[in-house]
């Protein structure tokens, strides 16, 4: 008895300083952000394009990266969106549960999914010269879709396989045809749908590979899909990599405005989800 | 059925021009019906006759079939992956086994179901019931207002829930689940309801007032329920039919199966030699 009474001990302490040691990493990392961005973040850097020299130390800001990723970020998620529901629903609802060509699709995405996205933007790239395109906003804003949709897909997939098919029945019984009956599914998911939503914001603004080769980079804001477009992480890329410390650090402000987006969606988002789960039976 | 829905609420969800059509003869008749999920066969030469107005009890052992025989009564059997059938299930005159598309949604909606287990859509209590009036093209807040108290008084559920209709379905009690679902099935005005061991995840009490719902409602429905419980079946059942691997043994009036059964395989089971 009092064997099993350590082992319970022991087992809660490594529970607990492996949580420690997760919200650890993330106070550090945003601790570094705050700690060398705050003291250099001002209104002209959010507010204001580069200037000539922004990149050797004059004036200017990065508002044309915060536009471009802004962007990208919203038009990729709602394309992803718009492409992963009705795949959830057919492979769930439309396809049998024991379908071959369900488990080949599902095998599809969850090989898509551990694909790097530098390899997704190289193929683009390869598609785009290949097309006789050049670098663009609209680049930019398909190769992130096909980058979340695997992402969408299968985070929305797995709440979606635990959707109880009574409900299913309960409509049916009534008289509503499938398409119908989605309304009833889309309801009881949404909370699934926030959360995929969530991880393929946070992985689209994120992401500099795949944007580096399709979007390639501005210093203006893009009045056109056929333009290029600037994004934060390769403005924070590039800002590194100058010598001058003071550029470094306006990366690190690049960051944490970047941090702050990320953050202001998440809340966002939970709020959201909080609002249409309400009815979640 | 219609024209006390009318008086009572002024409006339908049948359209008027098919409704002489579809409710002139509303008997379910059964022929041959055979069905086999893959290459296993589940019900076998079924022919059955279930009387109107009455509550209809099928039981039998686990397994026997009873639930899958009533999902064919509606075809939600055809989720099921490799079923297969044959024979008739006749719906007036409409055969259920043949109807497809706009068809069989006409049928479902003819054809009532309260699950074993209450199942709420995830929706408030209000879009529980108005949900299937929505969906047969009944708008306005007037007409679905009218609806959602009809059908909550019908239950017995009004008084209960009346300064919480939007609120989520979810919170209620589990026997105010259940009849949530009645009272949503019943907006959709079917001739019948099938109740799949409607009362078995209910506590005692709850469960009383269901079957004491099922009572009130064979006035103006035809209730087929399957149940587990013989004590049930006994107290509340007009007709019963006793299925077995398939097959169904027995058929008839309540008190001549309970008491007077003449198949020996009936008796066993009504003495508790098997369940």
């Amino acid at each position: 008895m009092k064997s099993k009474y350590i082992e319970e001990i022991i087992v809660k302490i490594l529970m607990a300083l492996s949580l420690l040691a997760v919200v650890g990493f993330a106070a550090s990392i945003v601790y570094t952000i705050f700690h060398r961005g705050w003291s250099c973040i001002t209104w002209e850097m959010v507010s204001s394009l580069p200037g000539g020299g922004f990149y050797i130390g004059k004036e200017g800001g990065f508002l044309n990266a915060i536009v471009g990723s802004v962007y990208i970020v919203a038009a990729s998620t709602f394309l992803g969106l718009l492409i992963s529901i009705p795949v959830v629903f057919y492979l769930n609802i439309f396809l049998k549960s024991n379908s071959k060509f369900a488990y080949v699709a599902r095998l599809a995405y969850d090989v898509l999914f551990g694909i790097p996205s530098i390899v997704y933007g190289a193929f683009a790239f390869t598609l785009m010269i290949w097309l006789g395109l050049r670098t663009s906003l609209l680049g930019g804003i398909l190769v992130t879709t096909l980058l979340i949709i695997p992402i969408m897909i299968r985070s929305m997939d797995e709440v979606t396989k635990t959707f109880p098919r009574d409900l299913l029945d309960a409509s049916y019984s009534l008289g509503a045809t499938r398409l119908e009956t989605m309304g009833v599914v889309l309801r009881q998911i949404m909370p699934g749908i926030a959360t995929a939503t969530l991880l393929s914001v946070g992985r689209a603004i994120g992401d500099a590979a795949g944007v580096m080769f399709t979007a390639g980079f501005s210093d203006s804001i893009p009045s056109s899909l056929s333009q290029p477009a600037a994004t934060l992480p390769l403005s924070i890329f590039f800002q590194l990599s100058a010598p001058q410390a003071e550029v470094q650090n306006r990366a690190y402000a690049a960051a944490l405005v970047l941090t702050g987006i990320v953050l202001v969606i998440s809340l966002a988002g939970r709020f959201i989800m909080h609002r249409f789960s309400k009815n979640k039976i | 059925m219609l024209s006390r829905i009318f008086k009572q609420i002024g409006f339908s969800v049948i359209k008027p021009d098919t409704d002489d059509l579809l409710h002139a003869d509303a008997r379910l008749e059964v022929r041959h019906f055979d069905l086999w999920i893959g290459d296993q066969p589940i019900l076998k030469d079924i022919s059955l006759q279930i009387p109107e107005h009455k509550i209809t009890c099928i039981i039998g052992p686990s397994g026997c079939g009873k639930s899958t025989l009533l999902k064919s009564f509606n075809r939600l059997i055809d989720s099921v992956d490799g079923v297969r059938m044959r024979g008739s299930i006749t719906l007036g005159g409409q055969d259920i086994l043949r109807s497809n598309g706009a068809n069989l949604i006409d049928l479902r909606r003819r054809i009532g179901l309260v699950p074993q287990r209450p199942c709420p859509l995830p929706m408030s209590i209000y879009g529980n019931i108005a949900y299937g009036c929505r969906i047969h093209g009944i708008r306005g807040r007037r007409k679905l207002d009218a609806v959602v108290r009809h059908y909550l008084t019908e239950v017995g559920l009004w008084d209960e829930v009346k300064e919480r209709l939007r609120e989520p379905a979810g919170g209620l009690s589990i026997g105010q689940q259940q009849r949530l679902c009645l009272a949503r099935s019943l907006a959709v005005e079917p001739e019948f309801i099938l109740a799949d061991e409607a009362t078995s995840a209910l506590d005692p009490q709850s469960s009383k007032i269901v079957e004491d719902l099922f009572v009130k409602l064979k006035e103006h429905y035809s209730i087929i329920m399957v149940t587990h419980t013989l004590r049930q079946a006994l107290r509340i059942a007009d007709y019963v039919v006793f299925i077995y691997m398939g097959e169904v043994i027995e058929t008839g009036d309540a008190g001549q199966v309970f008491h007077h059964p003449q198949h020996e395989l009936t008796r066993n089971y009504l003495s508790g030699v098997f369940s």
